[in-house]
């Protein structure tokens, strides 16, 4: 576990906007918080949190901007999941989209958690999607996921090709448009 | 068949909008989108993914793309490094491949996408548009349903029109009263995010409501719903009246004629039913707010420019203060400054260089200040030339620029230095938002002119 013990963090943080002019989806790992990493004893540049799988961070983490470079840094940094009391909305989404699951748990959970990293750095922890818990030694926290985003995370479904399937009922929504609505020629 | 239930807006906006009702648990609403807006910076992904994949955009009839956050603000049209012109590059072939229409750098109509939308008359009452950005909500002010999203979801919507939603609540938040002197739709916004939090408006659409959103004017409805984001929701909208039907008439995409009556109809059928409910009301009393400046690194740090850095409360108060390289106890009025920038998606409209115009008539910059003027898009920038206002901020020793995001997030030239500090009109104060180490003070545009005359934060209604 990465503790990163700060609320509100935004997504400028979490990537900043320099990094945004690349036109790749990869390579954005070595970007992931990079002005608060010019700080030496900064979390993620701690030898003992190296390797770590899982970010737990405070509430309303992710928040500001739309940018989906934010996921794809912390998937390239090595993550697999993030766990906070909440997220910006549309950060949530990003993650699902990148296969991290951006998992809720309570503030005292999440409290626990983020002491339990900060003693012990070895400490493991399993998300388990299919159950919908975070296991650890003497205990087990549930949460609350989108089934259908669970669905698509387990199965790894492409979601454009799952709307897609519903090309009829799309076509059949077109043919009755309002005619004045604006169109570009 | 019985009454039809009564409906808010965003209960209305969504019914009419659903492709394929989800199955209960399993599956979410299949969304359609009226309007989808790109840019240079969330897009080349999302393309990139449709040509490997074989797809192509379905509708670039209804997609449209301009150039907003990486362009130069001056000396050309060419960005100033390599990425940002590749970046534009990208954009305008994978508009030429698909077929959609760009406003490219230079052109008449460039400007931020979401001051180019409502003023070609794209942005219209009862609409689902989406940007692969967050100040998308900045169109709710037309009472469209109006929301960022991400790269993966732009993707999405290039190739199908459609977007899985699951429906947020509803919360009103009721404006009421007189806006006093000097109080503008960005001192609403900031005193509302003070008191709801940053995070306060998360998975929710917002319905602006009462007697003192009614009295803005349409750039002013477009700030407030610009700041949705900035207190989380996902949403902010405003119920179309006579002042919407007044700023959209003859826009180049609006319905003209008999469409024009038919549109006008429908649209005076959106407003929320009187008896509908909300999951959430906030009450704000309009006459009890004053011009508000952010003193940290949320928008919701803020405090009344009569007010004081107040002492921490938390970790994130303490390491703001630490950024921020601020005192608790000290007024906010004390506070010297160093860059001012007019502009962004939240204040860059004619409205806003008019009112920074006012307090600017006959004054000059504070010869400590470096200060920017930048329209939100090239339509601005002629229509305040043709007013003459480019004059009064140039006399004054502001620089006046082209049309672009410029400062708001310094993905351009127009950057802050480190250390340096910042009146804002833009919309987020976050460590580094303008530049690395640059400090950002959120405030209205009269706030940010006045700061510009003084040198330091100030209550521009000592300069009324």
């Amino acid at each position: 576990m990465m503790p990163l013990d700060r609320a509100d963090v935004d997504t400028d943080q979490i990537i900043p906007k320099q990094f945004l002019k690349r036109i790749e989806r990869t390579g954005y790992g070595p970007f992931l918080f990079y002005d608060w990493r010019q700080q030496r004893d900064f979390v993620l540049n701690r030898p003992e949190h190296e390797g770590a799988a899982v970010l737990v961070a405070g509430a309303n983490f992710g928040c500001g901007s739309s940018r989906e470079h934010a996921t794809w840094a912390i998937r390239d940094a090595g993550f697999r999941a993030v766990i906070a009391p909440s997220f910006g909305d549309i950060f949530r989404a990003n993650s699902f989209k990148t296969g991290i699951p951006a998992v809720s748990l309570t503030e005292s959970q999440v409290r626990h958690l983020i002491d339990l990293a900060g003693e012990d750095p070895t400490a493991v922890i399993e998300i388990d999607l299919e159950a919908q818990e975070v296991r650890g030694e003497g205990f087990g926290y549930r949460f609350e996921i989108d089934p259908f985003v669970r669905e698509c995370l387990l199965k790894g479904l492409d979601e454009i090709g799952l709307v897609e399937h519903h090309a009829t009922a799309i076509a059949d929504y077109e043919s009755h448009r309002l005619e004045w609505l604006p169109a570009v020629k | 068949m019985g009454p039809m239930p009564a409906r808010t807006l965003a209960q209305k906006l969504w019914d009419s909008h659903v492709v394929r009702t989800g199955d209960a648990g399993a599956e979410p609403d299949l969304l359609y989108v009226d309007l989808h807006l790109v840019h240079e910076v969330t897009s080349p992904q999302a393309f990139e993914g449709l040509r490997m994949t074989g797809r192509h955009v379905r509708r670039p009839d209804l997609t449209v793309a301009t150039m907003d956050h990486n362009v130069p603000t001056r000396g050309g049209v060419r960005a100033a490094d390599e990425l940002s012109r590749k970046q534009m590059e990208v954009l305008a072939e994978n508009c030429e491949r698909e077929g959609i229409p760009l406003h490219q750098i230079g052109s008449r109509r460039q400007g931020i996408v979401h001051i180019i939308g409502p003023e070609l008359g794209l942005t219209q009452p009862g609409m689902v548009i989406v940007c692969g950005d967050s100040h998308t909500s900045t169109h709710g002010a037309f009472c469209a349903l109006a929301f960022g999203i991400g790269t993966s979801e732009v993707e999405l919507v290039l190739a199908t029109q459609c977007l899985p939603q699951r429906r947020p609540g509803d919360l009103a938040v009721n404006v009421d009263g007189e806006l006093p002197i000097g109080v503008t739709a960005k001192d609403i916004a900031l005193g509302l995010i003070g008191r709801a939090g940053t995070s306060g408006g998360v998975g929710h659409l917002v319905e602006y409501r009462g007697s003192t959103v009614r009295g803005l004017s349409m750039e002013g409805r477009m700030t407030l719903c610009n700041m949705s984001i900035e207190w989380g929701a996902k949403a902010g909208m405003v119920e179309p009246d006579d002042t919407t039907f007044k700023y959209m008439e003859r826009r180049p995409y609006v319905p003209r004629g008999s469409a024009w009556e038919a549109a006008l109809d429908y649209w005076r059928s959106l407003p929320t039913d009187a008896n509908a409910t909300f999951d959430h009301e906030i009450e704000l009393d309009a006459a009890q707010l004053s011009p508000f400046v952010t003193w940290g690194t949320n928008p919701g740090q803020v405090v009344p420019i009569t007010g004081r850095v107040p002492n921490p409360r938390s970790d994130t108060d303490e390491r703001a203060l630490r950024y921020m390289d601020l005192k608790p106890g000290t007024a906010m009025a004390d506070i010297a400054i160093d860059r001012v920038f007019i502009g962004s998606c939240t204040n860059a409209r004619i409205e806003d260089l008019r009112a920074a115009a006012r307090i600017i008539h006959g004054r000059h910059v504070h010869p400590q200040v470096r200060a920017l003027v930048v329209p939100g898009s090239t339509t601005v920038k002629r229509a305040a030339e043709d007013e003459g206002l480019d004059l009064v901020f140039k006399a004054a020793g502001f620089e006046w620029r082209n049309a672009g995001c410029s400062m708001c997030l310094g993905m351009n030239p127009d950057i802050l230095a480190p250390g340096e500090r910042c009146a804002s009109t833009s919309n987020r104060n976050f460590e580094g938002r303008q530049g690395a180490g640059g400090r950002t003070h959120l405030v209205s545009p009269p706030m940010a002119a006045a700061a510009a005359i003084t040198g330091h934060l100030v209550d521009v209604r000592e300069l009324v």
